[in-house]
C-alpha cells in the first residue's frame, strides 16, 4: 500500500500501475504538511493550486495512455532559491519578500515537463549562506528527528520535508555542502552533481563558481531518478556541460562494488569529528569491503586550506552577485519618500533587507576583492583551488571514489552557534573540497551516532562527470545497511512523533 | 593668462590617447536574445538576463565575438587564444546587476596599429597609431534625470530608467599613447577616428553613427614642456560625439592645460565632459577619488577560446582597407585630390563606385552625385544615398550619353525620381520629357521661328552666324526645352544655307 512513507520510486510504480493517482498523492502530502509543518517549518510557501493542477493534468494524460516521464505525478519540494514563475521566491531573505519571478529556472522547467508536482517552496538560510537555516529571514526549520535541533543548511527545509514525510523528493542547491550536510543530519540522501551537470539558470546565485543544484530524496535510487530529470546541458547556462548525463539510475540499481577502490581521505577524519559519526563511518566501510570493494588510504594535504580558501572565494562572488539587490527593479524598497537619493534608498534597502550573515559575507568579499588585497586574498584562494583540483586528480588515480563522514557532527541544538560563525563554518569542512574542485558528491545515512542517537552521513565523492560511480557505491552501501538495520533509518526517528 | 592654440603647442608637446566605444550592430544583445533595434519604446527590449533578475545568467553572443575578432584583425592586432570577461563592480541605477560584464586584463585582441596620413608643412606624413587592445563589454541602460539644474542624478526630482540599451554589445578600441604629433595632435586624432570609422563601416560590424551614439570617443590628453622627455598628467574627455568635436576637444584641452601650466598650476587627473557649443570641457568626477571596481573574472561565463582556423577564415573575409580602396578608386577615376576629398567627406564613394560599375561614365557619375543630388540632399538635410539609387543615376547618365536626355531634362528626371514618381523611364513617360529628335517636327518649329523673325533669318543667310542664337532660343521655347539644342542649330543653319 502506497503511503507518504513510500519511496518516490514506489509511488512512481503505483502511479504507473494505476493503484494510486497523483491527485491522491498530492492530497496526502498536503495533509501531512498541514499536520506537521507547524512544528517543522520546512515550507515557506505552499502552491496548492499549481500542485493540484499539475496532478490533474498528469492523471489525465496517464488515463489517456500517454507516455510519461518515470517520476510523473510524484510530489516534490523546491528550495526557495529557485525561480518559479509567478510563485513567491524569497531565497530566505526579506530582500525578496513578495517577489514573484517572471520566469522559470531551467530546473523548474524540467520538473514541470517531467510531470513532477511542485508542492511549494522550502526554507533555507538567507541566500543559501549558512548550515542550519537559522539565517532564514522567515524563521528556523526544525529537525524532524529532534525539534530542538537544526536540520542543517542552507537547504534545511528541503531535507526536513523529506525526513518529516512532507514530500518524497526535493531540490536543493549546494555551494559548500548545502545539500549534503542537511541530508546527513536529517538521515536523508542528498547529491551535489558535478559542477555544470545541472543548469544554474534561475538558481539565485550565492557563489557562481561553486553553486550546483541537485536532488534530495530518502533513497539513493530516488535521488538518481530525480537527477536524470534535472541534469543535462542548458544553452542558457554557459557553464553547463555539453556531454551526455551519466547513467546514474542504472548505477544506483547496480548494487555491486566488486573491484572498486574506495579512497578514505586522511584529512577528513580525526580531530573535530564526533566519535559516533566516525564509528558509523568505519562500519560503513566494513560493509563496502564485505560487498567486494577495496579500501585504500589517500592523503589530500591541501584540503587543510579548503575552508579558508572557500571563505574568500564564496564571499567574493557573493559580494558581486548580491549587488543587484538594490530595490530599483524588484524586491523591497525602503526609504523612498521622495526626498532621498537613489543611493540613499539603495543603502537603506540593503541595510534593512539583508540579515547579519549575508552582510558579513558581503563585507568579507568586498574586502577580499578590493584593490591592493585581491592578490593576497582572492588570488591566493584561487591558487588553493588549483591545488585542491590537483589533490583530487592524484587521489582519483588511486581510488575510484573518495569517502569521508559528511559532517563532523550530528545536528546541533538550535541557537548553539549563534555567536560563533567559525564553529558554524566548520560544519562544511568535509563537503567544501568537492565544490572547490567542481566534482560530484553525495551524502547518505550511515546510521545513528552513539552519543545522541541522531543521524550521521556517509560522504562519497566521484570524479567530474562520473557521478554514476558515487551512485553505484551509495546504492550498494544503502542496500547493505538496510538489510543490517531491517528497516529504513527514518523509521527510527523519535521526533516523528509529531506525525501521529 | 590666456594662450591661443599656436602659442600652446609652441611651448608644450601634447600626448594623446584615444578610447573609442563602438556599438556592434548584432541582432541580439551581448548576453541575451533581446533585440538591439534603436528607438523602441522604453523597457520593451528586456528580459530576465538584461534586467539582472535573480537567477538569470549571461550567454555570450557568438556574433559579437566574431565582430570583435574582425575589428582586431582589421587593426593588425593579435587575436588572443584565451580571453575572459570580468566583472566591473559599481552601483548605479541604470546598471541592472550593479556590475558591468567587461573584458579587463584579458582582452580578445591586442597590439595592433592603424596608419593615418595627414597633409603637413612637410608634405603628406604618415602617423602610426598603435592599438593597445580591443575588448568586448556590455552597455548600461539609460537614465533620464528629471528636474534639477544639471540633468545629473544629484538634484533631480526623479529619474526614468530605460533598460533597452542595457546589454547592447560594445567594443572598446584603446590606443597606446600617441606621442610626437606636435601641433598636429587635433588633426591626428580626427584622422584616426575617421579612419577607424571607415574601417568599422567597411567591416559592416557597426552603424558607426556618432550622432546616435553608436560610436563614442573619449580623448585622453596630457601636455609636457617641449623636449622635456616627460609625460604630463592626463585628463579624459568623455562623450566626444562627432569627428569635428574630436578635433575641437583636443584643441580645447591643449589650450586649457597650457593655460594652467603657464600659471604654475598642476593638471588634475580627471574625467571631463566636452561641451559642444563652446568646444571646451568641464570637469566630471575626479579620478583621484576613483572607485575601486573590484574586478574579478566573471564566473558565469567560460573563457573565450577562438579556434585558430576560425580566425583564419575571418581574416580571409576582411574587406579591402578603406585607405587602399580610396587610392585605387582615385587612380581609376583620375580624380584630383580635392575632389576625392570631397567625395570621401560626403560619404559618396560607395554610390559613385556602384554607379560607375553599372555603366555610367566616371566623370558624369561623380558630377551628378556631388552636384545635383548632393544639392537636393543638403536642402532636405538627408544623405544623398537616401534619395536615389545608383541604378537610377546610372540609367539617367546612360540616357544623356545616348542623347535621349539633355542635362536639363535629366535634372527634371532626377527630380521626379526623388519625388517618388518612379523609375527614370517612368518619370520620362509620365512627364513627357523625351528629347525631340524627330527632324520634321523640329523643322515645323524652325520654320515658325523664321516666319516670326524674318529679319534675323535674313542676317543669318548673309553670314551673321551668331544671330542664330535668337532663333534657336525660340525653337527651344516652342518645344518646351525638349529639343536637343545642337540638333536645332544644325538644322537651322542648314535650312538657311549655312550648314
Amino acid at each position: 500500500m502506497i503511503s507518504i512513507r513510500s519511496d518516490a520510486s514506489e509511488m512512481a510504480d503505483a502511479l504507473t500501475a494505476g493503484t494510486t493517482t497523483s491527485v491522491s498523492l498530492t492530497e496526502q502530502h498536503f495533509e501531512q504538511i498541514a499536520k506537521v509543518d507547524g512544528a517543522v517549518h520546512a515550507f515557506l510557501y505552499l502552491d496548492h493550486d499549481g500542485a493540484f493542477e499539475q496532478a490533474r493534468v498528469v492523471d489525465a494524460r496517464r488515463a489517456k495512455g500517454e507516455a510519461l516521464s518515470p517520476l510523473a505525478g510524484v510530489p516534490l519540494a523546491l528550495k526557495d532559491v529557485m525561480a518559479q514563475k509567478g510563485i513567491p521566491t524569497t531565497c530566505g531573505s526579506k530582500m525578496l519578500e513578495g517577489w514573484r519571478p517572471p520566469y522559470d529556472a531551467t530546473v523548474v522547467t524540467r520538473l514541470k515537463a517531467a510531470g513532477i508536482v511542485i508542492l511549494g517552496k522550502t526554507n533555507m538560510d538567507e541566500f543559501a549562506m549558512g548550515s542550519s537555516t537559522e539565517n532564514s529571514a522567515y524563521g528556523t526549520t526544525h529537525n524532524p528527528w529532534d525539534l530542538t535541533k537544526i536540520p542543517g543548511g542552507s537547504g534545511g527545509g528541503s531535507s526536513a520535508a523529506l525526513a518529516a514525510f512532507e514530500s518524497p523528493l526535493a531540490i536543493g542547491t549546494d555551494t559548500g555542502g548545502s545539500i549534503r550536510q542537511p541530508a546527513a543530519v536529517t538521515g536523508t540522501v542528498g547529491v551535489k552533481p558535478t559542477y555544470g551537470g545541472v543548469s544554474r539558470y534561475g538558481l539565485i546565485a550565492f557563489s557562481s563558481s561553486l553553486d550546483q543544484a541537485g536532488p534530495c530524496a530518502r533513497t539513493v535510487l530516488d535521488a538518481a531518478l530525480l537527477h536524470e530529470v534535472i541534469a543535462g546541458h542548458d544553452e542558457r547556462d554557459s557553464t553547463s556541460i555539453n556531454l551526455p548525463v551519466p547513467q546514474v539510475v542504472k548505477a544506483a540499481r547496480k548494487l555491486d562494488v566488486k573491484g572498486l577502490k574506495i579512497g578514505v581521505v586522511k584529512e577528513l577524519q580525526g580531530e573535530g569529528f564526533q566519535d559516533g559519526v566516525l564509528n558509523r563511518f568505519n562500519e560503513a566501510l566494513d560493509e563496502l569491503v564485505s560487498a567486494g570493494a577495496e579500501i585504500v588510504h589517500v592523503s589530500c594535504p591541501s584540503f587543510d586550506y579548503a575552508l579558508a580558501a572557500y571563505y574568500l572565494i564564496a564571499p567574493s562572488e557573493c559580494s558581486s552577485n548580491l549587488a543587484r539587490f538594490d530595490s530599483m527593479r524588484y524586491g523591497i524598497r525602503i526609504g523612498d519618500d521622495g526626498n532621498r537619493s537613489a543611493e540613499e534608498v539603495m543603502n537603506m534597502t540593503r541595510h534593512a533587507g539583508f540579515g547579519p550573515e549575508v552582510k558579513r559575507r558581503i563585507i568579507l568579499g568586498t574586502y577580499a576583492l578590493s584593490s591592493g588585497y585581491y592578490d593576497a586574498y582572492y588570488g591566493s584562494a584561487q591558487k588553493v583551488r588549483t591545488l585542491l583540483i590537483q589533490d583530487f586528480s592524484a587521489a582519483f588515480l588511486k581510488a575510484d571514489v573518495l569517502v569521508s563522514p559528511t559532517s563532523p557532527t550530528t545536528a546541533f541544538t538550535i541557537g548553539q552557534n549563534d555567536n560563533n560563525p567559525l564553529a558554524m563554518y566548520l560544519n562544511d569542512i568535509a563537503t567544501i573540497p568537492a565544490n572547490m574542485a567542481g566534482i560530484g558528491a553525495m551524502s547518505l545515512p550511515s546510521g545513528l551516532a552513539d552519543e545522541d542517537g541522531l543521524p550521521a552521513g556517509f560522504h562519497i565523492m566521484s570524479p567530474a562527470m562520473k557521478d554514476d560511480l558515487m551512485y553505484q557505491v551509495g546504492g550498494t552501501l544503502e542496500a547493505a545497511l538496510l538489510s543490517k538495520w531491517g528497516a529504513p533509518l527514518l523509521s527510527k526517528a523519535p521526533g516523528l512523533a509529531v506525525n501521529s | 593668462m590666456t594662450l591661443n592654440y599656436d602659442q600652446a603647442v609652441e611651448k608644450y608637446e601634447p600626448t594623446l590617447g584615444l578610447e573609442v566605444h563602438v556599438e556592434l550592430n548584432t541582432v541580439s544583445k551581448m548576453f541575451c536574445s533581446c533585440s538591439t533595434i534603436f528607438g523602441a519604446a522604453p523597457n520593451t527590449q528586456t528580459c530576465p538576463v538584461c534586467l539582472g533578475m535573480p537567477g538569470a545568467l549571461p550567454v555570450v553572443n557568438a556574433k559579437a565575438i566574431e565582430s570583435s575578432i574582425l575589428i582586431g584583425l582589421a587593426l593588425n592586432c593579435s587575436v588572443v587564444p584565451f580571453s575572459r570577461f570580468a566583472r566591473k563592480n559599481y552601483f548605479y541605477p541604470d546598471m541592472p546587476k550593479n556590475f558591468q560584464t567587461s573584458q579587463f586584463d584579458e582582452p580578445i585582441c591586442v597590439n595592433g596599429y592603424l596608419d593615418v596620413q595627414l597633409d603637413t608643412d612637410d608634405g603628406v606624413q604618415t602617423f602610426r597609431i598603435e592599438i593597445e587592445r580591443v575588448h568586448m563589454e556590455e552597455d548600461t541602460g539609460k537614465s533620464l534625470h528629471v528636474g534639477g539644474a544639471t540633468g545629473r542624478i544629484h538634484g533631480a526630482d526623479y529619474s526614468l530608467l530605460d533598460y533597452n540599451r542595457a546589454g547592447i554589445p560594445l567594443v572598446e578600441i584603446v590606443t597606446k599613447i600617441i606621442p610626437n604629433t606636435g601641433k598636429y595632435a587635433p588633426q591626428v586624432a580626427r584622422a584616426y577616428v575617421t579612419e577607424l570609422r571607415d574601417i568599422l563601416r567597411s567591416l559592416g560590424v557597426s552603424d558607426v553613427k556618432m550622432e546616435q551614439g553608436s560610436m563614442r570617443c573619449d580623448v585622453n590628453l596630457s601636455l609636457a614642456p617641449i623636449d622635456s622627455g616627460k609625460l604630463g598628467t592626463r585628463s579624459e574627455t568623455k562623450n566626444v560625439n562627432s569627428l569635428r568635436s574630436v578635433e575641437r576637444a583636443v584643441i580645447g584641452e591643449v589650450v586649457r592645460q597650457a593655460e594652467r601650466l603657464e600659471v604654475g598650476e598642476r593638471i588634475v587627473q580627471e574625467t571631463r565632459h566636452f561641451l559642444e557649443e563652446s568646444g571646451q570641457t568641464r570637469p566630471g568626477r575626479s579620478k583621484e577619488q576613483a572607485e575601486d571596481y573590484r574586478y574579478f573574472p566573471e564566473p558565469d561565463l567560460v573563457p573565450v577560446v577562438p579556434d585558430s582556423s576560425w580566425i583564419e577564415e575571418l581574416r580571409a573575409l576582411l574587406p579591402e582597407k578603406p585607405s587602399v580602396r580610396r587610392k585605387r578608386l582615385q587612380e581609376a577615376w583620375a580624380v584630383p585630390d580635392k575632389e576625392m576629398a570631397a567625395l570621401v567627406n560626403a560619404e559618396l564613394l560607395d554610390v559613385v563606385e556602384e554607379t560607375i560599375l553599372l555603366g555610367a561614365e566616371p566623370t558624369r557619375a561623380r558630377t551628378w552625385w556631388l552636384g545635383e543630388i548632393s544639392r537636393i540632399a543638403n536642402e532636405k538635410s538627408v544623405i544623398p544615398a537616401s534619395l536615389i539609387t545608383p541604378t537610377h543615376v546610372a540609367e539617367v547618365i546612360t540616357l544623356i550619353a545616348s542623347g535621349e536626355l539633355t542635362d536639363k531634362l535629366a535634372r527634371q528626371v532626377v527630380d521626379g525620381v526623388i519625388a517618388g514618381e518612379g523609375t527614370p523611364q517612368e518619370v520620362i513617360d509620365s512627364r513627357g520629357l523625351k528629347v525631340v529628335s524627330d527632324d520634321s517636327a523640329l523643322m515645323v518649329a524652325i520654320e515658325a521661328a523664321i516666319a516670326a523673325q524674318p529679319d534675323t533669318a535674313e542676317r543669318i543667310r548673309s553670314g551673321n552666324i551668331p544671330a542664330a542664337g535668337a532663333l534657336i532660343g525660340a525653337v527651344m521655347k516652342a518645344t518646351g526645352g525638349q529639343a536637343d539644342a545642337a540638333k536645332v542649330r544644325e538644322l537651322l543653319l542648314k535650312h538657311l544655307g549655312q550648314g
